[in-house]
């Protein structure tokens, strides 16, 4: 908790800047519509967390999002009665995805940097190719409900979160990290390091899943609908302080980074900055975070003396 | 031609090299001796420009010289060949041979002058196996020895460092080495030759320099010594510090390996007993750290029986209660950014059974932490305490048998004395445990028995309390005289 002290402190102050500009965001409605709006990518970073984590990347995330939302409307189209066995289907094809990325960068050793863009530009052409640019089909009201009603759509997060700091705390989770910290010796230790990986791009899949099945409530069926997503996932991690390269780095501060973008991009909404900003916004975010992390560095590896005081406090 | 004086150098005020003196004339070939880490390397890397040395003077040809870079040592004639070959692999036999000096006409790098010349040195020493236009990553080790002698040759070296040449060829392979030597020789080179193999020194060498800890023991002619006298020179310290009492009963068989080998081992015989340390000495490049990693599963053993499992793989081994303690920690050994703790839990964590969480402290303290605080990230810790969580990792599957490869290198002599009570517990608690070193004192005060291993073969076993050396003959594989 004490790695994530940094962000939650940048996020509370971005809060309480946004109540300021809109009091009705202290109120739990405003608050809540806020979370639900966040979740999505609060989802991601989490997935995306396990796999920066561990050393590696997954930039497919974003068009996984999107082929999730015009699976969904093209199979179910507008029948009440498809919503759950569509919903299962939706689970299965981030887990296979995500399972596809973790062996090829782990089996044929390509690196997940390629591997997952490769991903990305697959999925993307084979959503252009099936929908021909205008994706077809309705999703149902069931389907809806979970990225429209507040209740739902928190209650997923929670869940989803929760799992995750379970997780991080449990063998798969201090092996996951080891393996980022240094390969060699935890191989050496008995760790079997390419089922670790693979398991974490799986559940960097499943997290496109269900931000999918969120969004496509929240934000409805469109072929753009996840685009930059993944670069949001991946500035949301860093922002919570978790390094490039894997081994450091929590995940309750990758999600705090998740909500502080959200956080961000609300507030310059609020301030009537133009949403095309967005992308510069986040670059430089992602830029100064690294290099934020980078000349930290040095200070932390210096004199042991100053490591124990940092221990301490 | 070339003559070193007083020679002292210190790295982070720790004292490696002092009052060295060497003096080595055209065509002469000079070996230099020593134990691992004597500071043979050291020296050369002084010559060569790479350290600079905090006392003495260098002159070559009378003229005093003084090196700052390895540029400079490169113009004033000393070429030095590294046991790593610096070559680029994807690159010809010429184009290493002129790298960054490339001959130009006309705006272009002339291939024809290169080859040309790359060719008559080729052949100046005989060697008519490949051309300079071959890929260097197509030739044999011995070959690309020979492209980084044809390297040093077109810079006009005058003085040739070579830095243990043999370690990695094959015995066929050494004579084409002598010969290459030879040629050297004759054309009035001087060769500096550093080896721990007795024969080559007393098959090349007209003078032997022996260095110990540091220090210059000795100067002679080759032919004045025998390779007793040498290995005799080269050790032979007191055995001073203190080591835990040895075993007092071996019980049961723990581990027992029969005709085991793998490319780098061969007919490995081999019993380790519970209560029992063993310790395996070799020199560099004998196949010290390949039979841990064998035994471990990591570098599997290709043939051979091996009870109570032949590894295939690390998890395999770590079931059958083995473990590994790396000889370099920091890479091998340690997630140097997790705490104490998860470090200490790596291994229960990874196979899923062994301590618990709420076992780690007592670990800890078992292990001697200090202080044992188990937030505390790895990197922080001194060496020897890290080397106290590595064995802390172990312990919570409690192996029947822990390999130790250099178990105190870099550690201060505290957590060293600490190591070594904490092994001979372990043994006397019944593990087997088998111990690598390189410090001959270490191995002799913790050692029930020692094996000594040369070119991948057990060379012999040594009782408890032998001789540095009698361990240093087998290990150097000593001729008889």
């Amino acid at each position: 908790m004490r790695r994530a002290l940094p962000i939650l402190v940048v996020l509370a102050v971005l809060l309480a800047a946004i109540a300021i500009v809109n009091p009705f965001f202290i109120e739990p409605a405003g608050f809540l519509s806020f979370v639900r709006r966040a979740a999505p990518l609060v989802i991601l970073a989490a997935g995306q967390y396990l796999v920066i984590v561990a050393g590696e990347f997954d930039l497919s995330v974003g068009s996984l999002v999107t082929v999730e939302v015009v699976v969904a409307a093209r199979l179910i189209d507008g029948d009440e009665a498809a919503t759950w066995p569509v919903l299962a289907l939706l689970i299965v094809l981030g887990l296979v995805v995500g399972l596809v990325n973790g062996a090829v960068t782990t089996l044929l050793r390509v690196p997940s940097f390629i591997t997952t863009l490769g991903m990305m530009l697959v999925l993307s052409g084979a959503v252009f190719l099936w929908t021909g640019g205008a994706p077809r089909g309705a999703l149902s009201q069931a389907f809806r409900m979970f990225g429209r009603q507040t209740g739902w759509a928190v209650l997923i997060l929670v869940v989803v979160a929760v799992a995750a700091v379970v997780l991080m705390r449990a063998n798969f989770g201090r092996t996951l990290i080891a393996v980022g910290d240094n390969e060699r010796a935890a191989a050496l230790s008995g760790v079997r390091v390419t089922r670790v990986r693979i398991i974490a791009f799986t559940l960097s899949g499943l997290s496109a899943a269900v931000a999918g099945i969120l969004l496509g409530g929240f934000a409805g069926v469109s072929a753009q609908v996840g685009q930059g997503l993944e670069f949001q996932a991946i500035t949301a991690v860093v922002l919570g302080g978790v390094v490039l390269g894997g081994g450091r780095g929590t995940v309750v501060a990758a999600m705090a980074g998740a909500f502080t973008l959200e956080a961000l991009f609300t507030l310059l909404n609020l301030y009537g900055v133009s949403g095309a900003l967005k992308f510069t916004v986040q670059g430089v975010i992602l830029i100064a975070a690294v290099a934020a992390g980078a000349i930290r560095l040095p200070f932390l590896d210096a004199p042991k003396v100053k490591g124990d005081a940092h221990a301490v406090s | 031609m070339l003559t070193m004086t007083g020679i002292g150098k210190s790295f982070f005020g720790v004292r490696v090299l002092s009052g060295v003196d060497l003096a080595v004339a055209p065509g002469e070939v000079h070996a230099i001796v020593g134990e691992n880490g004597a500071g043979k390397s050291t020296l050369m890397k002084i010559l060569a420009g790479v350290h600079q040395h905090d006392e003495g003077t260098i002159e070559i040809d009378g003229r005093r010289v003084s090196f700052g870079h390895p540029l400079d040592a490169q113009r004033a004639g000393v070429a030095i060949i590294y046991q790593e070959f610096n070559l680029l692999p994807e690159r010809t036999v010429s184009e290493n041979v002129f790298l960054g000096r490339e001959p130009i006409r006309r705006g272009l790098v002339d291939r024809t002058a290169m080859d040309t010349a790359t060719a008559r040195l080729l052949a100046e020493l005989g060697e008519d196996s490949f051309g300079p236009r071959q890929p260097v990553k197509r030739l044999s080790v011995a070959q690309q020895q020979v492209v980084e002698i044809v390297k040093a040759l077109s810079l006009d070296a005058r003085i040739v460092v070579m830095d243990e040449p043999t370690a990695a060829l094959a015995e066929h392979e050494v004579e084409l080495l002598y010969r290459l030597v030879r040629r050297l020789q004759e054309r009035g080179i001087a060769v500096l030759y550093i080896s721990h193999r007795l024969r080559e020194v007393f098959d090349l060498s007209d003078h032997v320099t022996v260095i110990k800890d540091g220090r210059l023991v000795t100067t002679v002619a080759t032919e004045d010594v025998t390779s007793e006298d040498l290995v005799r020179l080269m050790v032979g310290r007191d055995l001073n510090g203190y080591f835990p009492p040895r075993s007092t009963s071996v019980g049961e068989t723990r581990l027992q390996v029969t005709g085991g080998g793998t490319d780098r081992l061969h007919d490995i015989d081999l019993k380790l007993n519970a209560g029992e340390i063993v310790g395996i000495a070799g020199l560099q490049g004998s196949g010290r750290s390949e039979l841990a990693k064998a035994l471990f599963g990591a570098e599997p053993f290709t043939r051979g029986e091996m009870t109570p499992v032949r590894p295939r793989s690390v998890r395999q081994a770590i079931r059958a209660g083995i473990g590994l303690v790396t000889e370099d920690r920091k890479s091998e050994g340690l997630a140097l950014r997790q705490s104490v703790r998860d470090n200490a839990l790596l291994v229960t964590r990874a196979i899923g059974r062994g301590a618990r969480r709420s076992g780690v402290r007592d670990l800890l303290e078992r292990v001697r932490l200090t202080p044992p605080r188990e937030e505390q990230e790895v990197r922080y810790l001194s060496g020897g305490n890290q080397q106290k969580v590595v064995l802390a990792k172990w312990m919570t599957v409690a192996p029947k048998v822990l390999l130790f490869d250099e178990p105190t290198r870099g550690v201060d002599v505290g957590a060293k004395a600490a190591i070594h009570d904490l092994m001979r517990e372990l043994a006397e608690d019944g593990m087997a445990i088998m111990m690598i070193s390189s410090e001959l004192p270490e191995l002799i005060g913790m050692s029930d028995r020692i094996v000594v291993l040369r070119e991948g073969r057990i060379a012999g076993t040594l009782p408890a309390g032998s001789s540095e050396e009698a361990i240093m003959s087998l290990a150097a594989g000593e001729v008889s005289a």
